[in-house]
């Protein structure tokens, strides 16, 4: 079922290469509301029961053998759990309101753009459902290619910088990763005979790590770990390993931010999840001090540098690095509700990141210019569009009965007292002031662009944003409320598969 | 089915590449008006692929496997026909028929095309013959018959100064490393008293203070090989010959003939002259290889980072391949667990770098086809006007640095992997290091290409022909260097029994 998923997609993705220019748009809007119906069955049919890793239920499993190296079996090993479950359906859903809100303005070689989109989705929906190392890195990696394009074919001015320091740094990490990764499966030596990531958790559970090179084998998980962390961390991104961020999502054009932020954040947080913090959990409440304490900062400064931007792009972009900060201290925390919630924020942050890009990228298709200074009273003319902002903004500083605050309430839930965290109440009560600096910004930010009299310099009219504009921002808020109002249709099956990780440190279980 | 066929069958692959050559000359030389380019590229291309079919269908069916009875030898255990020979045909094969199929739009006005076609055929032939050769004789007579039709290709657009130019350092740089390889081969046959690898390997075993004299052919030897694969120290005439050569002919060279080297170097340094054996009469030529590996991967790397021209670029990231490719060599140890592993990732390596490195020199051959020019700039904005050829370049480039989603990065990590489970891990950490190095200026190429606006609005009017043979010929390495990753499982599979054989 998966396979037909992302074989769809694929074929999806070449079919509207080879489609004329005019009707690339709406051909890829059609395409993609069939992985989104396809995820919805999914979901329908699935019956959570545990972690995938920590040998829970694998939902919707294939495994083919692929190839053999050096006594390894590598296969097309793919399934989903309540933590992958919810990240393909986000991805499902965003990606085709994501096209229809790339209608107005993307207005050259429409074809190969909506194609990219299409195939980006595909790996991200490879990278969410692998459970084989090297099939998930192959996703893993694909994804950036779509992403280089993307960026700097239909982005802003500064759009080659961007693209080559996204490429860059990001691939950078993954090497980092790679290695660090690889050193644990030769660690591992004769324990495993495959690269099915189930089989590593469960083999490095079981104390399978042996000496390699000499080295130790706590050192070597311990080197491996913070390989990955690092790899990770850029992809998050975490303070220090941010600043390809902003750039990235200021150059991209506004469909592009949506899913950069919406979804490719995600995959850091997903693979750490999965791997440093399912695989080494003794390692990660090792150094959970210092792991919590970038996590804090990352809020904090996160939260500082929006304060201090100008353009409304760059604010949503760094606030999101401050949002991530919150799921690493979920993570961190290994309690039900931190794991959980941060899970849960995943999506969440998915969902309002992506309607504050996408009604940004709304107000500049009518203004041309997204600074701070250079307007004012946009509520007047755009009523709807502003709307559903303040409204999407609301969600951002953590509105109760909105997902945002649901993934936060559970994270402050979970890491409040968590046991494993020492200081564990300082960080939360630190982590919860980046609150208070969100609202400050937004609604100074809010207060000076879209209220008080109506003020831009233009030589025409700037009206109403047209339907299909607006529409995906209406069906975003729509989803948020829901989330919000009722967390638990993800939550439960979150839960499920949060719990066994949770256990597997030492400390809990 | 093959115990029906004599045992000469297995040669069929060297024949199908003689006969067309000899064929497409033939019909040049009496009737030099009825030919006609096409018609003559026609020929080859369906010699060259049915001799890759051949050398397909041989593997397939198990000629010469250990499971069917062993390696064929023929003409008094002169020739050796086993997995790896027929594996290296079938890229030979692969390489060649791509390049003639390029070289038919790229000779279009040419006043002579025929020759080429030919000689291309000659080379391959001899590139054939090489890889089952079991006797240094035939080693060198080989060597010399893949050697002699590349100085006229090279040289082959004779007004063209830079072509001609290349043609002569290459010859002369080739006709003293041939003088140097001939002469290890005699203090070899000197110490040992065989020419076949088998009666040297014995030799070896028993060298009564001849050591030193076998020892110092051994490394006249790995000379010639290195001159072959375009590896330090005799890497100076690969960027020069590269360059100025055309550009399919550049594809030929840097792809086939480069293979041809290693598969010599494959056979020599396993049956010839065995690690377990060497080390044992003192002659470390494993260290050698190590080192020329590491100093060439980051010679190579290095130099194409700062080059402006794309073909040269090309042309030193083939050297850096070279380098990566000798850890095929130089990660055997006496009675290593994963010998036959990082041999048979070298052989994987070789055949996925066939088609992406010879996609990659066929489409600068369609640039100079297009005459868009030679530099990074001259390449901007390209993909706005050859979207298809663009994305298949793009396919190359990335392939070539090792990026998951394409083949290239299956075949180095295999090779990296037997490196380190064979105890080489200093081996594999140049080779990584030296991959990220390479991203940088493939991803020149990507950028330059898609990202790039080109430097004036008519800069691209160049772009007025759509030459069908080059196209077939990217297109399809771009498929093929896709399709790979997919399809590596049975490549690998078959490398590795190949170069288990040896051991």
């Amino acid at each position: 079922m998966i396979e037909a998923l992302i074989g769809f997609t694929f074929a999806a993705a070449l079919l509207v290469l080879l489609a004329p220019d005019e009707w690339a748009g709406r051909l890829a809007f059609a395409f993609s509301l069939l992985p989104f119906a396809g995820s919805l069955y999914l979901w329908s049919g699935f019956e959570s029961a545990g972690n995938a890793l920590t040998g829970g239920d694998i939902g919707y499993m294939t495994q083919i053998e692929w190839l053999e190296v050096g006594g390894r079996t590598v296969s097309w090993f793919v399934g989903v759990d309540g933590i992958s479950l919810p990240l393909v359906v986000l991805t499902t859903f965003l990606v085709p309101l994501a096209i229809v809100s790339a209608w107005t303005p993307i207005d050259s070689r429409q074809s190969q753009f909506y194609g990219l989109m299409l195939f980006m989705e595909a790996n991200l929906l490879g990278v969410f459902t692998a459970l084989d190392f090297f099939l998930w890195f192959v996703f893993w990696e694909a994804v950036l290619v779509p992403m280089y394009f993307l960026i700097g074919v239909w982005g802003g001015p500064r759009r080659k910088y961007a693209a080559i320091k996204f490429f860059v740094y990001t691939n950078a990490a993954s090497l980092l990763m790679f290695i660090g990764f690889m050193s644990l499966t030769f660690a591992l030596g004769g324990s495993v005979s495959s690269f099915a990531l189930p089989e590593i958790t469960g083999a490095i559970a079981d104390g399978g790590l042996g000496t390699w090179f000499g080295i130790s084998p706590d050192r070597i998980a311990m080197v491996a770990f913070l390989a990955m962390f690092a790899g990770f961390a850029v992809k998050v991104p975490i303070v220090p390993v941010h600043t390809w961020l902003p750039d990235a999502h200021v150059e991209a054009p506004t469909p592009v931010s949506v899913l950069l932020a919406g979804v490719l954040l995600k995959m850091g947080t997903y693979a750490l999840l999965r791997f440093n913090f399912t695989m080494l959990p003794d390692q990660a409440s090792a150094l959970a001090v210092p792991i919590a304490a970038i996590a804090v900062i990352s809020v904090i400064y996160g939260a500082m540098l929006a304060l201090a931007q100008k353009d409304l792009k760059r604010i949503v972009a760094y606030s999101s690095v401050s949002s991530m900060g919150y799921v690493i201290l979920g993570l961190v925390v290994f309690t039900e509700y931190g794991v959980g919630g941060a899970t849960f924020q995943m999506v969440a942050h998915g969902l309002i990141s992506g309607l504050m890009f996408m009604a940004v990228g709304v107000i500049y298709n009518a203004t041309h210019t997204r600074m701070v200074g250079d307007m004012s009273g946009m509520a007047d003319r755009m009523p709807v569009a502003v709307g559903i902002l303040v409204a999407g903004a609301f969600g951002y500083m953590g509105l109760p009965l909105m997902a945002g605050f649901a993934g936060e309430f559970f994270i402050f839930v979970g890491s409040f007292a968590a046991p494993s965290l020492p200081y564990a109440p300082i960080f939360t009560a630190l982590a919860m002031f980046g609150i208070v600096i969100v609202a400050g910004y937004l609604l100074s930010a809010m207060q000076s662009t879209l209220f008080g009299p109506f003020e831009l310099e233009t030589d025409y009219d700037v009206g109403p944003a047209p339907f299909h504009d607006v529409a995906p921002l209406a069906v975003l808020l729509v989803a948020i409320i829901v989330l919000g109002v009722a967390p638990d249709i993800f939550f439960e099956m979150i839960r499920d598969a949060a719990v066994p990780v949770v256990e597997g440190v030492t400390i809990n279980g | 089915m093959v115990n029906t066929l004599p045992q000469v069958a297995a040669l069929l692959p060297v024949f199908l590449l003689a006969f067309t050559g000899l064929a497409l000359l033939l019909v040049d030389t009496i009737s030099p008006d009825t030919r006609s380019n096409t018609s003559m590229a026609v020929v080859g291309a369906v010699g060259s692929l049915a001799a890759s079919a051949a050398s397909v269908w041989l593997v397939v069916s198990g000629t010469g496997s250990p499971d069917t009875g062993g390696a064929i030898t023929l003409f008094a255990e002169a020739i050796k026909v086993d997995t790896m020979a027929l594996f290296f045909s079938a890229i030979f094969a692969s390489v060649t028929a791509l390049v003639v199929v390029a070289a038919h739009d790229y000779f279009h006005d040419h006043a002579s095309p025929a020759a080429f076609y030919s000689l291309t055929l000659f080379a391959a032939t001899g590139m054939a013959l090489l890889a089952a050769a079991n006797s240094l004789a035939v080693v060198f007579v080989a060597l010399e018959m893949v050697s002699l039709p590349s100085y006229v290709l090279v040289a082959y657009l004779k007004r063209n100064r830079g072509s001609v130019e290349a043609g002569l350092k290459y010859f002369l740089v080739g006709a003293l490393s041939s003088a140097i390889f001939l002469f290890g081969i005699s203090l070899v046959y000197a110490a040992t008293g065989s020419l076949l690898f088998g009666g040297v390997a014995e030799g070896i075993g028993s060298l009564d203070g001849l050591a030193g004299i076998a020892g110092l052919g051994i490394v006249m030897i790995v000379g010639g090989v290195a001159y072959k694969t375009a590896s330090v120290p005799f890497h100076f005439w690969a960027p020069e010959a590269y360059e100025g050569a055309p550009a399919p002919v550049s594809a030929f060279l840097s792809s086939a003939s480069k293979a041809a080297g290693f598969v010599v170097a494959f056979r020599l340094f396993t049956e010839a002259f065995p690690v377990g054996a060497s080390l044992a009469a003192g002659i470390d030529w494993v260290l050698a290889f190590g080192v020329l590996a590491a100093v060439t991967m980051t010679l190579g790397n290095f130099a194409a980072a700062v080059q402006e021209e794309v073909k040269r670029m090309l042309a030193y990231s083939s050297i850096g391949h070279a380098g990566y490719v000798l850890i095929g060599v130089a990660a055997l140890s006496a009675g290593g667990s994963a010998n036959g592993s990082v041999m048979g990732a070298a052989m994987a390596h070789l055949l996925v770098y066939g088609f992406m490195n010879t996609g990659a020199f066929l489409f600068v051959a369609m640039a100079e086809r297009w005459g868009v020019g030679r530099t990074f700039e001259d390449y901007a904005g390209l993909a706005k006007r050859a979207p298809v050829a663009s994305t298949a370049m793009a396919v190359f480039m990335f392939s070539l640095a090792g990026l998951p989603p394409f083949a290239g990065f299956f075949s180095k990590y295999f090779l990296f992997m037997g490196a380190i489970d064979n105890g080489f891990l200093w081996l594999a950490a140049f080779g990584a290091v030296n991959s990220v190095v390479s991203l940088y200026y493939y991803s020149r190429v990507v950028k330059a290409l898609f990202i790039d606006d080109p430097a004036s609005s008519s800069s691209l009017d160049a772009i007025d022909v759509r030459p069908t043979g080059l196209y077939a010929a990217v297109v399809f390495a771009a498929v093929a260097t896709v399709l790979l990753l997919p399809g590596f499982g049975p490549v690998i599979e078959t490398a590795e029994a190949a170069a288990s054989a040896l051991f």
